[in-house]
């Protein structure tokens, strides 16, 4: 494998932010990150923000509330936590701190009148959500130490990220002082620094790599930090090399086949050889797309990109295969530096 | 192990071939494949001799040349290269609401209506606006009577689910109620639960206000009491498509990847289907990877260990056992499912190269319609197993 591995730089970001295109597993891998980066002892904060309770799928534990909660140990003794924001939930939040709403404000929430409210300024939404992961990235103990080494996102999928990251635009829908004014200005300067990396998860096909490429020039556009490319469900390649542009093609050596496999004692009718040899070349066809897919993510970006790889795990993914994947993600230099007391 | 339960099959080409079948609707979650397996039903119906139209949401750029769709017009137009009467179309979600404002209010009020800045944000940007134009249009499709059969892809989401809930969202947002009480509570409000939170409420209204800024809510104001003159209008025909939905002539085909996640979303779907009382045609387990010889994934893996000299031989064993676990890996999770969903008919379609043009389709349409389980003798299929 040729990856390009984690740049030094990548290690200095405390925000990471993990995109993808639908079904390439962004939650995955935003949650192997988060056991990745806590590795040897440190503290990580891992957080969704879509509703879909997809943390709590992934480790197999009850709905997640508007709460930090200890879900992993990771590997060498450090923690991962957990926190699903809610949109509403944090607009209340606001609305008791600055405006005092008392119990008004459960009876509001139960009427759609928090809903309406978030829903009529679409920016207001992302603010709120942007708002309080950047409170759990600042947030420091009583000795000046951030609680959190890093804080790992699982965003919105590549259509929407650029938009959801892109608070000096959702801005605009809101007043120009005021509580969540001030966040809003603390969120973009955090986004637009080198604190930040925006990860993106993509399979080696067609689509998801095109929707990669266009990502990362719609962030560079919006003044943000591309962080590393992720190809994830990588399959292994049985075929040699040079066998893989013939067999895609259809040629395969059938004779070939069947007399390898009759010296292995193998003795398979003509047509169990016809579909071990259709088999060949549906994975040659593959491989061939994932090596193109994978030429692409080398020669297009006008600046190279860090590049992991993760394997498709056929068991699919359960807690003990998180772990399996965190330790890819360490082997090739995933890793956060410790943070200076402020 | 224990039995597994074999779900009844879904017959594809009865399904296309029935004149009784008006409107399919094919949902799932995000990257699952509904728009090619849309255009792939669509293509087949047409080439089976039903008048068929196909409306698109979003289609890969490939997808949108195969079928002719290079322009946005936002109207069905003839696929020529296909062999029936096949018309496309790509849902253009501002212009359908632009269409539908001017249908539904005089010229000076559409006038205003359009030229709203908050308007601008709704009709672009509001979550739900896609499901509910998506809705709209098939509305109009369907009052057209030009079609047999209308196939409809719906917008991506995470859930499928949000086909079904956004235009109810939106038109509770469009109802008025709320804006008004956040401009006037005082006027809105004195009865029942508001006189209760009163007081909070205009202690809210003023919050937001200053969160979100005075204009934009006067915007928004404007927008609304414009809007609810035509809303009558409005939400009948929301309810007319809705009650399309639940006619006999409709069928909801639920498309998922061999997946968990997937198939967890078309399980809530299913369930979601049968509350609502609607006509659920079957599943498509989308992009299967069945094993093509039979021949034991350890079995083809010992022999690969003891080959020496035959390289070919030995890449052909291990990436052949490297399928047989994932199609049995795919099959589990099938089974768990219809264990679930016993009566859920379900069809597989085993995966593709990407589709560039009306073959691929056709290649689609083909697996969608094949019977997988007639095509393994029983003799193999126990072979398999060992």
């Amino acid at each position: 494998m040729t990856t390009t591995d984690w740049p030094a730089a990548l290690s200095e970001a405390r925000l990471h932010v993990v995109s993808g295109k639908g079904g390439t597993g962004k939650t995955t891998v935003a949650a192997a990150l988060a056991l990745a980066l806590a590795s040897g002892g440190r503290r990580t904060l891992l957080v969704e923000v879509e509703g879909r309770q997809g943390i709590a799928q992934l480790f197999d534990t009850p709905p997640l509330p508007y709460e930090e909660r200890k879900i992993a140990v990771a590997p060498g003794g450090g923690e991962v936590r957990a926190l699903a924001v809610d949109a509403e939930a944090a607009l209340l939040e606001y609305f008791e701190l600055f405006y005092r709403l008392g119990m008004a404000g459960r009876t509001l929430r139960r009427m759609g009148a928090i809903e309406f409210a978030t829903t009529l300024a679409p920016g207001l939404r992302d603010v709120l959500l942007t708002g309080k992961v950047k409170e759990c990235v600042t947030r420091k103990d009583r000795d000046g130490r951030p609680v959190y080494d890093a804080v790992v996102l699982d965003a919105p999928p590549t259509g929407r990220v650029v938009n959801f990251l892109d608070v000096t635009a959702a801005m605009a829908d809101l007043a120009k002082s005021g509580p969540i004014h001030t966040q809003a200005k603390g969120v973009v300067q955090l986004l637009h620094s080198p604190l930040t990396a925006v990860h993106l998860v993509t399979l080696l096909e067609d689509l998801p790599v095109t929707e990669t490429l266009e990502t990362v020039d719609e962030l560079v556009a919006a003044g943000m930090r591309p962080g590393a490319v992720i190809a994830n469900q990588v399959r292994p390649q049985w075929l040699p090399d040079r066998s893989v542009a013939a067999a895609a093609g259809g040629r395969v050596d059938a004779e070939r086949v069947r007399a390898g496999l009759a010296s292995a004692g193998l003795d398979l009718p003509a047509d169990v050889v016809d579909g071990l040899v259709a088999e060949t070349v549906e994975h040659a066809q593959r491989v061939h797309a994932e090596s193109a897919a994978l030429a692409r993510l080398d020669t297009e970006p006008t600046r190279p990109l860090p590049r992991l790889e993760l394997p498709r795990l056929i068991e699919g993914v359960d807690l003990g295969a998180l772990y399996e994947l965190a330790e890819e993600l360490t082997e090739q230099g995933v890793s956060v530096n410790a943070v200076p007391v402020a | 192990m224990s039995p597994t339960k074999v779900a009844p099959r879904l017959d594809v080409d009865e399904l296309l071939d029935d004149p009784e079948t008006k409107v399919i609707v094919c949902c799932g979650s995000g990257g699952v494949g509904k728009t090619t397996t849309s255009a792939a039903l669509a293509v087949r119906a047409a080439e089976r001799g039903r008048r068929a139209v196909v409306l698109t949401i979003d289609p890969a750029k490939r997808l949108a040349q195969a079928l002719g769709l290079e322009q946005l017009d936002n109207a069905p137009g003839k696929v020529e290269a296909a062999g029936g009467d096949l018309h496309a179309m790509m849902l253009d979600m501002r212009r359908t609401f632009d269409e539908m404002v001017q249908a539904h209010a005089e010229p000076d009020r559409a006038e205003k209506i359009l030229s709203n800045p908050f308007y601008q944000t709704i009709s672009s940007s509001f979550s739900g606006t896609q499901e509910y134009m998506a809705m709209e249009k098939l509305g109009q499709l369907a009052a057209t009577g030009e079609w047999d059969l209308i196939v409809v892809d719906t917008p991506p989401s995470r859930s499928a689910l949000d086909f079904l809930d956004a235009p109810q969202r939106m038109s509770t947002f469009l109802d008025g109620r709320m804006i008004r009480l956040l401009t006037a509570p005082a006027r809105a409000g004195g009865r029942g639960l508001l006189k209760i939170v009163g007081a909070g409420f205009s202690l809210f209204a003023k919050a937001v206000s200053t969160i979100i800024g005075g204009q934009l809510l006067a915007d928004a104001s404007a927008f609304v009491q414009a809007f609810d003159t035509m809303f009558g209008g409005f939400r009948e025909r929301a309810n007319a498509t809705y009650q399309l939905l639940r006619s006999p002539g409709t069928a909801f085909v639920v498309v998922a990847a061999p997946e968990p996640d997937a198939l967890r979303e078309a399980a809530y779907f299913v369930d979601r289907l049968s509350e609502e009382e609607m006509p659920l045609a079957g599943l498509v387990l989308n992009r299967t990877h069945p094993a093509l010889a039979p021949l034991s994934a350890a079995k083809a893996r010992d022999a690969a260990d003891g080959l020496r000299g035959a390289p070919l031989a030995a890449a052909v064993l291990r990436l052949h056992a490297d399928r047989v676990d994932l199609a049995e890996r795919e099959e589990r999770l099938l089974a768990r499912f219809t264990s679930a969903h016993p009566t859920v008919a379900v069809t597989e379609v085993p995966v593709v190269a990407e589709v560039a043009d009306l073959d691929g389709l056709r290649e689609i349409g083909e697996r969608l319609a094949t019977d997988r389980a007639a095509t393994l003798t029983p003799e193999r299929k126990l072979r398999s197993a060992r």
